[in-house]
């Protein structure tokens, strides 16, 4: 039991160094020589300012933007999180009643409309970066009205929002989404 | 379609890809020449040296579980005090404060056994240090232990008229070196390539579109990630654990972390064919596993495309990612919990309530449809001893499996592993129910709050790790609660596997004869799944009718909580 509790201890402390320092280290090195925009956040700067990253969703509810899902955190990333209300939730009842009235009501449709479910929901990470292109569509012509786009600028928006629609990956895997940050950029910029 | 696409895809590869890594890892741990050993041969040696392993020694099985033991105990002892004196320690970039005495011991008894349930979120938590060289070496190690015993059992099942079990120091360098580390290596950059993120960087502040401030969070979070599936660990390196874009970038990275979950618990299987020189056995394991797996996923799926009548909604994206839609979080939440992995790409506490109950059963039966990394193997193995048992009743001949008689003691150790688990779930949930430090926590109400407190103990007793997650467990009553849990739920049945390896081992093999009662064919593996589901039903009915079938009948009504 001596020799075996000897071994155990030196063991572990070798094991601490293969997986616990030189494989992490070994692996950020790889990391930071092949993909350093992704291995260190897939940030966005403009102007030398941070503005957030690709990955990360941000909170969008002004009229003059493409709005994200709804979001447990208000995507404040620390932590990250979720409702976790129950499929028989009353709260969860409640919050999607008002949020297909505030969808409808924001994007002037009926309220009987079909609302995409991504709008009504919150995402798991809170920190969800996609809608999906027709939740984008239906949010067009409040955005080309608050902004006052003429028909061609409008036009540009809808090529905008089919360039920027991302297939599923490898044709099968995936839904169709779009990243709503890096839209409301280009919407900027129109 | 493209949903069918993915599942056919998944399914088709994991059929076709375990057989060919259980033969690599058998001519691994048999010791023979494999394609690893040019690369990190060396290295092997250079472990056994500086630990004092003698690789050549074998052990008995009382040397063997000292082993494992003592080294799962200065595991959790290390764990236990990096998270009390990070503040003291380097690579704390955001200043985190040390971790409270009940949450470090939560998390020290969840890594060391494999479990990795998190009463915390890593961003606010543990440092960049705590997560390196604290859990991701508890996800090899863990990872590794699983590997080593099931090994041992196999040997004792296989071998005849020995003491000899292996060397549980060997068995956990080969595991490491040859098996975790190399597809780790492979998976981190692949991750990494997806959007993963991987480096010592402080938290970024950043200007939103919209003006206000937004913290990101980064670390060395790819190495962890990788370990974290391909170990069944499954805790995340972030709270949202897979749901994070940053843990879980893209639908491929996610098909990658959902594939490398069960891979290496199914390839085992066949590795353990190679030990018996029976293809067959091993394939008929692996189909009682799959049809268990399939039949738990047409069921979860079908729940969760289903109506609810409460939120007027067919697949409810509360909880998912609009990347991933409602196939893959069911795939997932089915896959997961069947490897005992316990990651999560979408919140299963949101989920339907029939596909909760899925994912609560797959904790429940054990964790033994492909199950965790060893665990996995040698709980169904002790499901295959009762089945050869009752058969053995039935027609009133002596059981045998695999050639050795099956005698009072090793069903008396198989009865043990079985219960150890069974009664945390039921006895501690039950605790938990009576008592306000239990109930103050809830995040439901109704039903939905039984379910959320049975799922938290059939997680620490499956040592899987997955959570419904609104039922807040920082509290000293649930992180020692669920602790113990874990520690009965590992060990508890550690032991009498290791035990059933020693007296196996002792025994002779007599030849298959024309009386021999077989294990290798259709008849075989409908007994272990009826004896599977008749255990875990007849045990777990009565709460699963009180907490989510109970839900399922109420929501169809449209009633709310």
């Amino acid at each position: 039991m001596k020799t075996q509790a000897k071994i155990a201890l030196k063991f572990l402390l070798v094991m601490t160094i293969l997986t616990g320092i030189i494989y992490p280290l070994l692996m950020t090195g790889l990391a930071q020589l092949g993909f350093p925009h992704k291995a260190n956040g897939s940030l966005i700067i403009q102007d030398g300012k941070i503005i957030g990253s690709e990955l990360i969703g941000q909170k969008f509810d002004s009229i003059i933007y493409f709005c994200s899902r709804p979001s447990a955190i208000g995507y404040n990333p620390i932590p990250s999180g979720a409702s976790n209300y129950g499929p028989t939730s009353d709260t969860l009842k409640k919050q999607v009643a008002a949020r297909r009235v505030l969808f409808a009501k924001m994007n002037s449709i009926p309220y009987e409309s079909v609302i995409p479910k991504e709008m009504i929901f919150a995402s798991g990470s809170g920190l969800d970066p996609h809608i999906s292109p027709e939740a984008a569509l239906m949010q067009v012509d409040r955005i080309s009205q608050s902004r006052h786009f003429s028909i061609t600028r409008k036009e540009e928006l809808l090529k905008i929002i089919k360039d920027m629609t991302e297939a599923p990956q490898f044709l099968c895997m995936g839904e169709p989404r779009i990243n709503v940050l890096l839209l409301n950029l280009m919407l900027d910029k129109i | 379609m493209n949903e069918a696409i993915q599942l056919i895809l998944f399914l088709v590869l994991l059929a076709v890809l375990s057989p060919l890594l259980g033969k690599y890892m058998a001519k691994v741990f048999m010791g023979e020449k494999h394609m690893m050993k040019p690369v990190f041969g060396w290295l092997e040696k250079l472990v056994y040296r500086l630990s004092g392993i003698k690789s050549e020694e074998e052990m008995n099985w009382k040397t063997y579980i000292y082993g494992v033991l003592l080294f799962n105990l200065f595991g959790f002892i290390l764990l236990f005090l990096l998270q009390m004196f990070q503040t003291y320690l380097p690579l704390n970039t955001e200043k985190l404060p040390n971790v409270s005495w009940h949450l470090a011991f939560n998390t020290a008894m969840s890594f060391t056994t494999n479990t990795n349930w998190q009463s915390y979120s890593g961003e606010n938590t543990l440092s960049y240090l705590v997560q390196m060289l604290g859990l991701t070496v508890q996800n090899f190690v863990s990872a590794a232990t699983g590997i080593a015993v099931v090994l041992a059992l196999i040997r004792g099942l296989t071998r005849k008229t020995t003491d000899a079990l292996g060397n549980f120091w060997v068995d956990m360098t080969r595991s490491v070196l040859y098996v975790l580390l190399p597809l780790s290596i492979i998976f981190t950059i692949a991750l990494v390539g997806q959007g993963a993120v991987q480096t010592f960087s402080h938290y970024v502040k950043a200007t939103t579109l919209q003006g206000t401030e937004q913290v990101i969070p980064l670390g060395p979070a790819a190495s962890q990630i990788a370990i974290k599936q391909l170990g069944t660990n499954g805790g995340g390196f972030f709270g949202a654990n897979s749901a994070h874009p940053f843990e879980n970038p893209t639908p491929f990275s996610n098909f990658l972390e959902l594939f490398s979950m069960i891979i290496i618990s199914a390839g085992l299987v066949f590795t353990f064919g190679y030990y018996m020189k029976s293809k067959r056995q091993a394939r008929a394991i692996f189909i009682t596993m799959f049809i268990l797996f399939a039949m738990g996923l047409a069921i979860s799926l079908w729940s969760e495309y289903g109506h609810n009548n409460v939120l007027n909604v067919a697949g409810s994206m509360e909880g998912k990612e609009t990347r991933f839609g409602v196939m893959n979080s069911v795939l997932w939440s089915v896959t997961t919990t069947v490897t005992s992995n316990g990651s999560v790409n979408a919140m299963h506490d949101s989920l339907s309530p029939l596909s909760g109950l899925v994912a609560m059963f797959n904790l429940m039966l054990g964790e033994i449809i492909f199950g965790g990394v060893g665990p996995g193997l040698y709980g169904i193995i002790i499901f295959v001893i009762l089945t050869v048992f009752i058969a053995g009743l039935m027609v009133g001949r002596t059981p045998e499996y695999l050639g050795k008689k099956i005698e009072a003691f090793e069903i008396k150790m198989a009865i043990l592993a079985v219960l150890a688990p069974s009664i945390v779930i039921k006895i501690f949930s039950a605790i938990a129910c009576s008592i306000p430090a239990g109930l103050s926590t809830l995040n439901n109400g109704g039903p939905h709050g039984l379910s959320e407190i049975l799922y938290t103990f059939s997680s620490a007793a499956g040592n899987n790790g997955s959570a419904f997650g609104g039922l807040n467990t920082n509290t000293v009553f649930y992180n020692l609660m669920i602790g113990f849990g874990m520690l009965i739920g590992r060990f508890g049945i550690i032991v009498p596997v290791m035990a059933i390896a020693g007296s196996m081992a002792k025994k002779k093999i007599t030849p298959v004869s024309s009386g021999t009662f077989r294990t290798d064919n259709w008849l075989f593996v409908m007994l272990l799944i009826s004896v599977i589901l008749i255990v875990g039903g007849l045990t777990f009915f009565p709460p699963l009718a009180l907490g989510p079938i109970v839900e399922h009948l109420l929501m169809n009504l449209g009633v709310t909580f």
